[in-house]
């Protein structure tokens, strides 16, 4: 059993996922029941003055017959009274001592921010986490994401809370933002402790085409929502190298975006999160699922020796690098393994039209007949001298196992975009001639 | 005693309901996102009347379901009836790769059902004929697949078209002659009408030879297409064969096509002589309508059963015995004309020759005893309505089979009196290539089908759909085999 216990910026729990902000984090109840089941710390529903919700709220993207492939929501903050909020915060956390939770804030002034981080750390909350990313609704009274786009303001709210905070302050990260290591330095020099990204991402994510307004619908109306699901999670897992990689932020992070399963959380861990956060999965199958994250983290950490879930945190963040520092002499191309082969030529359609028309479909003489390929009927066949090794083929490929990218060594020594251009100025090398 | 009918009508009803029913909006769905849109998909191939299978899947994913049935119906006129009568796991089913992915198929039959239900149920029009017509004039003989198959394809190449048919409805076997619960009669009737709708005439309960001379449509029509199937049921030769309780199995069929289900007659121990895919339409449905025992009897080994392995399971699955390696010598009767059993022989197969063994003569009771043991060529038909018509030994039509020309100059021939008797899609095909063939005699120009969707950019080597190209699975299951026994 490896040690999956963490302390993020002194907030301890006894496993690294823990319920985001968001609906499933509203009330005590559901504190309690993510608790029994399992999750290591809870992030309380977003608490400040509260508010009036509209109904509808949710909406989802269907891919395929695959519900809530992405989910988007235009719900507020808590609309439960700042009083009701801390004081379930304190039976909480009573009943569940060794589990981590935290008082997720947004207010205005900062008057109004020493209030609610005093009476967060009153109410026995291990930290806080400040809400500087909900784009839908809240940004438009200032708050949310009109916070966490402009630098300068998250600095000095951050700031005004770090004057009043007695216990650990994450700042939740909007991802609405063209570079977000930015926000995340300003983070850092108002001295916050932490921070936690991604929040939402702006979206519509359908429109209904009977009535021509998208969803959700609120009386023939709708609004961007925020953006999340498994969908967004290339955009979190790259967010969170970001700041990971950035010595100019060099805070712990608690990572968050599509997280739905053990693998997710082991990526983000492995990209620099310390610990993760779980909303729209946990809205999706309830919290049960913690379960198997748990099950699998521990047997997956198991399975590669490592005693302790700190130890993945970071591992794989030196290996993304700038395009530049990449060998221009590493060739990799696509191998078909015609035993495992069903037929689809998916692979040779995507190659040719979507890709470098690398593949033919040429006579089957000599390579067998693969399950379910018709007799006769041409295979499809990689041109291994013009096969660039872009992998669209083994992607589509819906046969496990029937295309692997295969290195190939070339003789050549490694060369970076970097080093040709050093090498071709200083008259070492012709430039590579382009493609005809 | 003379068979009764033996249920009430609810029990009759309940028995014999759809086997596969149209599948709900979101069932479709599901099943339709399973298909991995193949690019020159081997189902296409399977089909011979070569329908883009993954287009039209596709548009059901997307809830496209006019374009969907509008892709079936133009490669298949009768995509509705196939959808529930065609051996899917040898064809369509049995050649896609899905198959191999998840070990289970793409059900292609059922999704086939549920588009072409769509635009039956609400009467859509989903094919159009050309607007100029080219004032040639074709007669189809016989409302079968094939004869509908042709017909549909000439209305779509802008020829006039008037099918004969004897029977008082067309559709052929479609309407008179498919298990109950896989088809009923009014879905076939409904590709009638909307054939009726391409503006092809019907004129049935006329047959050609009785009510109209072969001469006269010779003279008023350009050209002609004879879809005329198989004749009666063949014949076992023993004693007994004539008794009233005795039944050939589509006659049995057409019964229950034509009565009421509760009043179809039916034994309370009835034998079906042969082992093809109608002994098992005609078992099932004696056992469904109330047959205490209903029993195949097969003169040759399991393994040797024509019938497909899903049909044999069928009739298991519905409580039918069978009866192996024994063959018929006669059919007793109780001296006032009812059946009371068979006296049975066994068998024994010797150099592939099969032989009756002495001595092992044995009797069962039954009450009912259906034939099931193949149809019989026309060959005096043929010869009496065209003298000139090349028949082969095996007393089939000898026609060309890419264009379904004949010996006779103008007459064109498709379907089970051409091939021998095969599958409703095989007919459908060979009157969709022969209407091809009576175009390119009366118009002088080739056709060839529209490009699919789901090959666009198919290139190089001739692939072909399975229209051009139809391919069994059980053949490349054959190929696949050899290919992977050691060589030497």
């Amino acid at each position: 059993m490896a040690d999956l216990s963490i302390s993020l910026a002194g907030i301890k729990s006894p496993n690294p996922l823990w319920v985001a902000s968001g609906p499933p984090s509203n009330t005590a109840y559901q504190a309690h029941r993510a608790f029994e089941a399992g999750w290591g710390g809870v992030v309380w529903k977003t608490i400040g003055d509260p508010i009036v919700n509209v109904s509808s709220r949710y909406s989802a993207l269907n891919v395929n017959g695959m519900r809530m492939v992405g989910f988007n929501n235009i719900e507020l903050i808590s609309d439960r009274s700042v009083e009701t909020n801390f004081r379930e915060i304190g039976e909480v956390k009573q009943r569940w001592p060794d589990r981590a939770v935290i008082a997720s804030l947004m207010v205005d002034t900062r008057e109004r921010w020493h209030e609610f981080v005093r009476r967060s750390a009153d109410a026995g909350a291990d930290g806080i986490e400040l809400n500087f990313g909900c784009p839908h609704g809240m940004c438009e009274r200032g708050m949310g994401s009109a916070v966490g786009q402009q630098p300068p303001v998250t600095e000095r709210i951050v700031s005004w809370v770090m004057e009043a905070a007695t216990i650990p302050v994450i700042v939740k990260l909007t991802p609405n933002i063209t570079d977000v290591t930015f926000a995340a330095r300003a983070a850092k020099k108002g001295g916050a402790n932490a921070i936690s990204l991604i929040n939402t991402l702006n979206s519509i994510t359908q429109v209904n085409l009977d009535t021509l307004v998208p969803e959700p619908y609120v009386g023939g109306l709708s609004s961007h929502g925020g953006y999340c699901g498994p969908a967004v999670k290339p955009i979190a897992l790259n967010m969170v190298q970001n700041c990971a990689a950035d010595p100019k932020v060099g805070l712990p992070i608690s990572g968050i975006g599509g997280i739905s399963n053990w693998r997710d959380a082991a990526e983000f861990i492995a990209l620099g999160s310390t610990g993760v956060q779980v909303c729209t999965a946990i809205m999706h199958y309830g919290f049960r699922i913690v379960e198997d994250m748990i099950d699998g983290l521990n047997d997956y950490l198991d399975a590669r020796g490592i005693a302790s879930v700190t130890e993945l945190v970071g591992k794989a963040v030196p290996t993304v690098k700038k395009w530049e520092s990449m060998d221009l002499n590493y060739k990799r191309i696509a191998r078909i393994n015609y035993d495992l082969c069903i037929g689809c030529n998916l692979c040779y359609i995507a190659c040719e039209d979507g890709a470098h028309q690398c593949i033919d479909l040429v006579p089957p003489d000599g390579h067998g007949l693969g399950p379910g390929r018709v007799p006769g009927k041409p295979i499809p066949q990689v041109r291994e001298a013009d096969c660039v090794g872009c992998n669209l083929c083994s992607i589509v490929c819906p046969a496990d196992g029937c295309i692997t990218m295969v290195s190939l060594g070339n003789g050549l020594a490694k060369m970076s975009w970097s080093e040709y251009q050093e090498r071709v100025a200083r008259g070492e090398m012709n430039p590579i001639p382009a493609h005809s | 005693m003379p068979i009764s009918p033996k249920l009430d009508p609810e029990s009759a009803a309940a028995n014999m309901a759809d086997i596969a029913p149209c599948y709900t909006p979101q069932e479709a769905v599901i099943e339709a996102n399973r298909c991995l849109f193949c690019f020159d998909a081997p189902c296409i191939q399977a089909c011979p009347t070569g329908i883009d299978i993954p287009s039209f899947i596709k548009k059901i994913a997307t809830g496209n379901l006019t374009g969907s049935a509008r892709v079936i119906l133009s490669a298949n006129i009768l995509g509705s009836s196939c959808a529930r009568v065609c051996p899917t796991e040898v064809l369509c089913e049995g050649a896609c790769v899905v198959l191999h992915r998840e070990g289970d198929p793409v059900k292609i039959g059922r999704l086939q059902r549920y588009a072409t239900d769509h635009a039956l149920r609400n009467r859509l029009t989903v094919l159009k004929t050309p607007s100029r017509k080219s004032g040639r004039r074709v007669a189809v003989i016989g409302g079968g697949p094939a004869g509908l198959g042709c017909a549909a394809e000439l209305a779509h190449l802008g020829h006039e078209v008037v099918v004969f048919e004897k029977k008082p409805q067309a559709g052929g076997l479609n309407t008179y002659g498919i298990a109950y619960y896989k088809m009923t009669p009014e879905v076939s009737l409904a590709e009638v009408t909307m054939i009726q709708s391409l503006g092809v005439e019907f004129r049935c309960g006329v047959e050609v030879g009785r009510d109209i001379p072969a001469e006269q449509l010779q003279k008023e029509f350009d050209a002609l297409f004879l879809g005329l199937g198989l004749g009666k049921g063949a014949r076992l030769n023993v004693p007994g064969e004539d008794l009233p309780g005795v039944i050939e199995a589509l006659e049995f069929i057409e019964q229950v096509h034509t009565l009421p289900l509760h009043q179809v007659p039916v034994g309370d121990r009835v034998a079906v002589i042969g082992g093809g895919n109608t002994a098992i339409d005609a078992v099932t449905q004696a056992r469904r309508l109330g047959a205490r025992d209903a029993v195949i009897v097969y003169r040759r080994s399991q393994a040797e059963m024509p019938a497909y392995d899903f049909e044999q399971t069928l009739a298991k699955t519905d409580g039918t015995r069978f009866l192996f390696n024994v063959v018929p010598l006669e059919i007793l009767s109780d001296g006032t004309g009812h059946v009371t059993g068979l006296t049975l022989a066994r068998t024994a197969s010797a150099n592939g020759k099969l032989q009756t063994l002495a001595g092992s003569e044995f009797t069962e009771p039954f009450d009912m005893v259906i034939k099931a043991i193949g149809e019989e060529k026309q060959v005096d038909l043929f010869k009496k309505l065209f003298p000139a018509l090349e028949l082969d030994e095996r007393g089939v039509v000898v026609r060309d089979p890419e264009t379904g020309r004949t010996s006779i100059p103008r007459v064109f021939a498709g379907g089970d009196c051409a091939n021998g008797g095969r599958e409703v899609v095989n007919a459908v095909a060979e009157g969709k290539k022969a209407a091809r063939g009576i175009h390119a005699f009366l118009t002088g120009r080739q056709v060839t089908g529209p490009t699919q969707a789901s090959r666009y950019g198919v290139k190089g080597l001739p692939v072909g759909s399975g229209f051009d190209r139809p391919i069994r699975v059980r053949a490349l299951e054959e190929e696949y085999a050899r290919q992977q026994r050691p060589s030497g």
